[in-house]
């Protein structure tokens, strides 16, 4: 069973401090920010952001490190610019991940344990390329999430929503050589933390890839469309520029819907663009696998 | 120019423990193999704490400069050295890899690890490089060092410890802010 090979790092995630935790069933204390004020300081960076954009600035493609309606990454966030840098040598390759890495069944999470998980099951597909459009092939994408009614497995999660005894939330791949990536999943729910009172995050799938420079490397999310909880979350907002934003969410596919079965979700993934020189046969996506 | 524009990233947040760990993450080598060395640091944020929900991950060439291509990371026969291993730090912020001292990739060169951090409360993965303390010259030649002032520079150089380890510290925040790195080469282009 896929748990076991993790077992031991059951025991680690008691080390995840409660700095953070989600909410449980005592009420924060009365001192508490309010979505309100929340909503408000998102407001104002919101619309500096647009004046800027009307002044002529490039808009943003990125989250800002510094986004304080965020509270946890007032301290966590560098104050200096990042130093400009050209990738070297070690920098211009990935760690080569294979099918001796990732057997094929982690990239359905409805079937690692005896029975079906609750909830509404989906199929998430999409493709991960890098800047110049090139399929990023036999690389390896880990995901992460919580089940149905919001909970995470992560001991330190305090939700008081049920945990599925038939659901992990834990799945990996590895890519084909079109950059195609596929999972079977539960839709997960939106669960509330503590940034402030009455925070909830809009439903999300964490997504971890690479690319074929390790400068490509990055850990995201995943969201639905038509999230009510977009405006309000601090997370999706601290990536000011909506077309960026756009870009987190996926599409809903009635093509890729599975009859009588499952929902079909399509995302696509751009990396930034490789640095490397190409040969040809790089270029036209060969696998990494050499076992 | 790139002609797709990069999905933007987004925090790790604080529940990658039971999913991005796995068996021998942080063991590049074996401990105690021939070779190996012990890599540490503690990651802290602007106020000088430490942070507990960080994780790490280090790509580096082998011993003899070497960049790796070979799989099995995730399930590592403990003997094949793939370059790349990953550690989530502990309760007191502490991070510990098993590995190998990286030789010079070019003749010459300054020998560095590549690093990428992320962790609760950071938008956004972070790049930085730790260098080897030794051979001066290439250090003082090396493009990047030689293009901060002191005080930064040695932020991403380690200390060798008196078991042949290594220990460097990463500090998100503050006045010895760890240099990270931006590789984007037309990021801020207006036109």
């Amino acid at each position: 069973m896929l748990l076991d090979a993790n077992a031991g790092h059951y025991q680690d995630d008691e080390l995840v401090p409660a700095a953070e935790p989600h909410a449980g069933h005592a009420p924060l204390d009365a001192a508490a920010e309010t979505q309100a004020d929340l909503s408000a300081e998102i407001k104002a960076i919101g619309e500096a952001y647009a004046q800027a954009l009307k002044g002529g600035a490039a808009p943003e493609t990125q989250p800002r490190l510094d986004f304080a309606p965020y509270r946890s990454s007032i301290l966590r966030h560098p104050t200096k610019s990042l130093h400009h840098a050209d990738p070297e040598t070690i920098e211009l390759y990935s760690p080569a991940f294979g099918h001796q890495d990732v057997h094929a069944l982690e990239s359905d999470l409805t079937i690692q344990h005896n029975g079906e998980p609750q909830g509404e099951r989906i199929i998430v597909q999409g493709k991960v390329l890098d800047g110049d459009g090139r399929p990023v092939a036999g690389q390896l994408v880990e995901i992460w999430q919580a089940n149905a009614a919001g909970r995470y497995i992560h001991k330190r999660d305090q939700h008081p929503a049920p945990l599925d005894p038939n659901f992990t939330g834990v799945g990996r791949c590895i890519t084909g050589p079109d950059g195609s990536y596929r999972f079977t999943t539960i839709k997960p729910g939106a669960y509330p933390w503590k940034n402030h009172l009455n925070a909830w995050r809009p439903a999300h799938i964490h997504f971890s890839l690479f690319g074929t420079d390790f400068t490509q490397r990055i850990v995201t999310q995943m969201y639905f469309p038509g999230d009510q909880l977009f405006p309000l979350d601090p997370i999706y907002q601290s990536i000011v520029d909506q077309d960026a934003r756009d870009r987190l969410v996926a599409k809903y596919d009635h093509e890729l819907t599975s009859p009588e079965w499952a929902l079909g979700y399509n995302w696509d993934i751009v990396l930034s663009g490789s640095r490397r020189t190409w040969t040809e046969n790089e270029a036209f996506g060969d696998a990494g696998d050499e076992e | 120019m790139s002609k797709l524009t990069p999905t933007p990233g987004q925090t790790v947040g604080p529940f990658y423990g039971y999913a991005l760990p796995f068996t021998k993450d942080n063991e590049l080598l074996a401990p105690g193999s021939p070779g190996s060395i012990r890599l540490q640091g503690t990651v802290y944020d602007g106020a000088g704490e430490a942070i507990p929900d960080a994780i790490l991950e280090i790509w580096q060439a082998d011993s003899e400069g070497n960049v790796v291509q070979r799989t099995g990371s995730l399930v590592r026969d403990g003997y094949t050295f793939t370059g790349w291993g990953r550690a989530a730090v502990g309760n007191s912020g502490v991070f510990t890899f098993t590995t190998v001292n990286p030789g010079p990739t070019e003749p010459g060169a300054a020998p560095f690890i590549s690093v990428a951090v992320f962790a609760r409360g950071l938008m956004n993965r972070l790049f930085t490089r730790i260098y080897l303390p030794e051979n001066e010259e290439a250090l003082a030649a090396d493009p990047l060092l030689s293009s901060l002032d002191p005080e930064r520079r040695s932020t991403l150089i380690a200390r060798r410890d008196a078991d042949g380890g290594l220990t460097w510290d990463l500090r998100l925040q503050g006045g010895n802010e760890t240099v990270f790195l931006d590789f984007e080469r037309f990021e801020g282009a207006s036109q």
